[in-house]
């Protein structure tokens, strides 16, 4: 059995769940760096997956492990086209502070 | 037996040739253009023929036309109705129902005959038109409207050709829209129309709420079978009918629209505003009759408004000088003598004088246009005069026109002008008041038509500068054969031609008179047309100078007839104006600027301010975008928590057992069930 069977409560793996996706909300509120607000978006999804893998072992439903993996596919496709899109405004700004890329506005 | 006559073809020949010209004609060359035109309503023409042939050919020449001559017998009146109906509601039912009766034959051979014939003479007319193909589909589309008006076998059907008569004529009137004057002319046709057919219209929903058909013979039918049904509300359909009778066939008071629709080419003034379409108010009183008949106030209004039409046309055609202008006042005063014989219920009288005025009012147009062509488009009759030996031909049909109209025995106006006369005053007291005014329009028929005659074709030429030249044969042709019409036209006798209507039209019995009263009125009506003649060969002939002199003496008279009694001006103060004004100023101000213009400017100020504000928002960056996802997010969130139960969202996650024991008992029972 895996690590899970030794006595950690639900409420851990929720708590790490939740400061997770904390972390992830706080770095891409406040990080300028886009690569940095990229990575916490990573780490908000990974929370959620966290917490979608703790309640499908706690109830034996698998449906909890199958959205995790369709998160980390969409994750991965998100990244795939996440990145593009920053090494092309890189190539066109030369930089990658996301205060800088405001050309969007009216 | 009947056999199939294929009326459809009839209408839809020449609508096919308008579509052929109106959509390729540009493209196509204009041999073929002129062959599409003039073969489309040759076929009506020869559908018509056949027709009558097949109607009313003796027995023993009935082999000519097949080889079984008991097949061609075919039975008037003659229904063809579409299999598909045009409305089928509860207690309604129109189909498309084409009749061919006695009535509808005489139009038929009118105005696809005299049609055809006008059509022959637009080619050489219109040769080096640019818009050559585009007339040519408009007069192949108002022979297409007016056959289907005269084919029509119920009211429907019948006020579709109407209108459409009325569209071609406005496209027709307008052909050269470039000129502002001739668009402003069909514009004012147009709408002088509506006017008309507004009072057609409520007269057919009247029929429709009293009679619950609208087909002619089912009304006529339960006229019959209700012999008492007079006046009343039949009296208010007739009327309302006759409102829209008399803007199509420009009578009082709304004949202001004819005489500016000779800004149109000068064939289409002789098909559409002199021999046809005008006459399709007559020919709906005439189909009507059943329901004036039981109406003999609507008849005497019938009757007063066509003789004063026509007495008032007359005395302002006398001081015209646009050579169409005085042929509009007077097809304008001729209508009127129709609708005279239609009041006094000669309405086979009308129809014959529809026929032989469409032979020689076409003709007069017709040479009309002639003598413009010679002149290079010169119109005013002041400008004109010894044209006589230049245009010899034109000259001379146009002569024989002219004594048809101006009812000298034996040409055809003679006839058919003599037997609304003699109709009218067999009409007792009213009838005899009636019989003088035509009489006094009789009179100044002959004056001002020769009037236009001596001007034209006598004296010395008033702009030598000009070359006069005659027309070709295509334009001279159809002069040839009309005048031969108007000269024998008439030659078939009242008696003859109301006992050929008198299945439609009903008998008679005015015959009663005294034998030789009849012709001592046709000595008379002779003598006066004479009398015209001789006062306008001393006027415009021997003593050229008198008539300026008169003008001189009575200058008030003059200029009231020569700006034709201000009618135009008085129209334009009393409708025109007021509504300009209304538009102006009511509609257009406090409407349309003050109440829609402030409602839409109120809506766009509030979407303008919202989106000022709204705008702040999307400021480009993406922190703040970012910001606001989240708290948005948190605000949702948060609503969920709050209006969900509290049960489901307590903290009570934090007091489930360890998960090792959950998962082991789940285990457990897995390994039971496995057992």
């Amino acid at each position: 059995m895996s690590i899970l069977q030794h006595d950690v409560p639900l409420a851990w793996y929720l708590l790490l769940s939740a400061a997770l996706f904390s972390l992830g909300i706080v770095g891409f509120l406040f990080k300028r760096n886009i690569i940095t607000v990229f990575l916490s978006i990573e780490l908000m999804l990974n929370g959620v997956n966290l917490s979608f893998v703790t309640f499908a072992h706690q109830w034996h439903a698998v449906k909890g492990q199958i959205f995790v993996f369709f998160v980390m596919m969409v994750a991965a496709a998100e990244a795939a086209v996440g990145l593009a899109i920053i090494i092309a405004v890189f190539r066109v700004r030369a930089t990658l502070s996301v205060d800088r890329i405001d050309l969007m506005k009216l | 037996m009947n056999v199939p006559l294929h009326l459809w073809l009839i209408p839809l020949l020449p609508f096919a040739g308008f579509l052929l010209n109106g959509i390729l004609g540009r493209r196509l060359p204009k041999a073929l253009v002129t062959t599409i035109a003039l073969l489309a309503p040759l076929a009506s023409f020869a559908i018509v023929l056949f027709s009558a042939a097949a109607t009313y050919l003796p027995a023993e020449s009935r082999n000519l036309l097949g080889p079984d001559p008991a097949a061609r017998l075919v039975a008037l009146p003659f229904v063809e109705t579409c299999p598909l109906a045009w409305l089928n509601l509860p207690g309604l039912h129109i189909d498309f129902t084409l009749t061919l009766d006695q009535l509808s034959l005489v139009m038929l051979l009118v105005v696809t005959g005299v049609g055809f014939l006008i059509h022959i003479y637009s080619v050489g007319y219109m040769h080096s038109d640019p818009g050559y193909a585009r007339y040519f589909s408009y007069l192949n589309l108002f022979l297409f409207f007016m056959t289907t008006l005269v084919l029509a076998g119920n009211v429907l059907v019948m006020f579709v050709g109407w209108e459409g008569v009325g569209l071609a004529s406005y496209l027709l009137i307008g052909f050269w829209f470039q000129k502002p004057s001739a668009a402003s002319a069909g514009m004012k046709a147009f709408i002088v129309n509506r006017i008309g057919d507004f009072g057609f219209l409520i007269g057919i929903f009247l029929l429709l709420a009293n009679f619950g058909t609208l087909t002619f013979s089912e009304i006529a039918t339960k006229l019959t079978a209700n012999p008492a049904w007079t006046g009343g509300i039949l009296t208010v359909i007739c009327l309302c009918l006759l409102i829209g009778a008399t803007g199509k066939s420009a009578q009082l008071p709304l004949y202001v629209w004819l005489p500016d629709a000779m800004e149109g080419p000068t064939p289409v003034s002789a098909l559409i505003h002199a021999a046809t379409m005008v006459t399709a108010g007559v020919y709906m009183i005439a189909r009507f009759h059943f329901l004036f008949d039981r109406s003999p106030f609507a008849l005497s209004v019938v009757a007063i408004v066509g003789a004063a039409t026509a007495l008032f046309a007359a005395t302002m055609g006398l001081a015209q000088n646009d050579i169409k202008r005085v042929l509009a006042y007077s097809t304008i005063s001729q209508l009127g003598y129709m609708f005279l014989g239609c009041g006094v219920a000669a309405y086979s009288a009308a129809i014959f004088h529809l026929m032989t005025h469409a032979f020689f009012k076409a003709l007069l147009f017709l040479a009309a246009g002639s003598v413009i062509h010679a002149l290079g488009g010169e119109q005013d009759l002041r400008k004109m005069g010894g044209l006589r030996k230049k245009i010899p031909i034109t000259f001379w049909t146009m002569t024989a026109a002219v004594v048809a109209i101006a009812g000298i025995w034996p040409f055809a106006g003679f006839f058919s002008k003599d037997a609304i006369l003699y109709a009218a005053f067999l009409q007792g007291t009213g009838g005899k008041i009636l019989w003088v005014v035509g009489l006094v329009t009789a009179l100044l028929t002959a004056l001002y038509i020769l009037r236009l005659w001596y001007l034209a074709f006598f004296g010395e030429s008033r702009s030598p500068g000009v070359h006069a030249h005659e027309s070709p044969w295509s334009m001279l042709s159809p002069l040839v054969i009309l005048a031969a019409l108007s000269v024998c036209g008439g030659w078939i006798g009242i008696e003859r031609f109301s006992a050929f209507l008198s299945p439609v039209l009903g008998v008679r019995s005015a015959e009663s008179a005294t034998p030789h009263l009849e012709l001592y009125l046709s000595i008379l009506a002779v003598a006066v047309a004479v009398e015209g003649w001789l006062i306008a060969d001393k006027y415009y002939r021997r003593k050229t100078e008198r008539p300026a002199q008169i003008a001189a003496i009575l200058p008030g008279l003059y200029k009231l007839l020569a700006n034709k009694y201000y009618v135009d001006e008085i129209y334009n103060y009393v409708f025109v104006r007021p509504l300009l004004v209304i538009s102006r100023y009511v509609l257009s101000w406090v409407v349309d600027g003050a109440i829609l213009g402030g409602a839409a400017w109120l809506l766009g100020g509030i979407a303008t301010f919202g989106g000022a504000i709204l705008q702040r928002w999307q400021s480009g960056n993406i922190r703040s975008y970012a910001a606001w996802l989240t708290a948005g997010a948190a605000v949702l969130l948060l609503f969920v928590l709050l209006v969900s139960s509290p049960h489901s969202w307590s903290l009570s996650f934090f007091h489930v057992e360890p998960i090792h024991k959950v998962s082991h008992i789940a285990v457990t029972q897995l390994t039971q069930a496995g057992h």
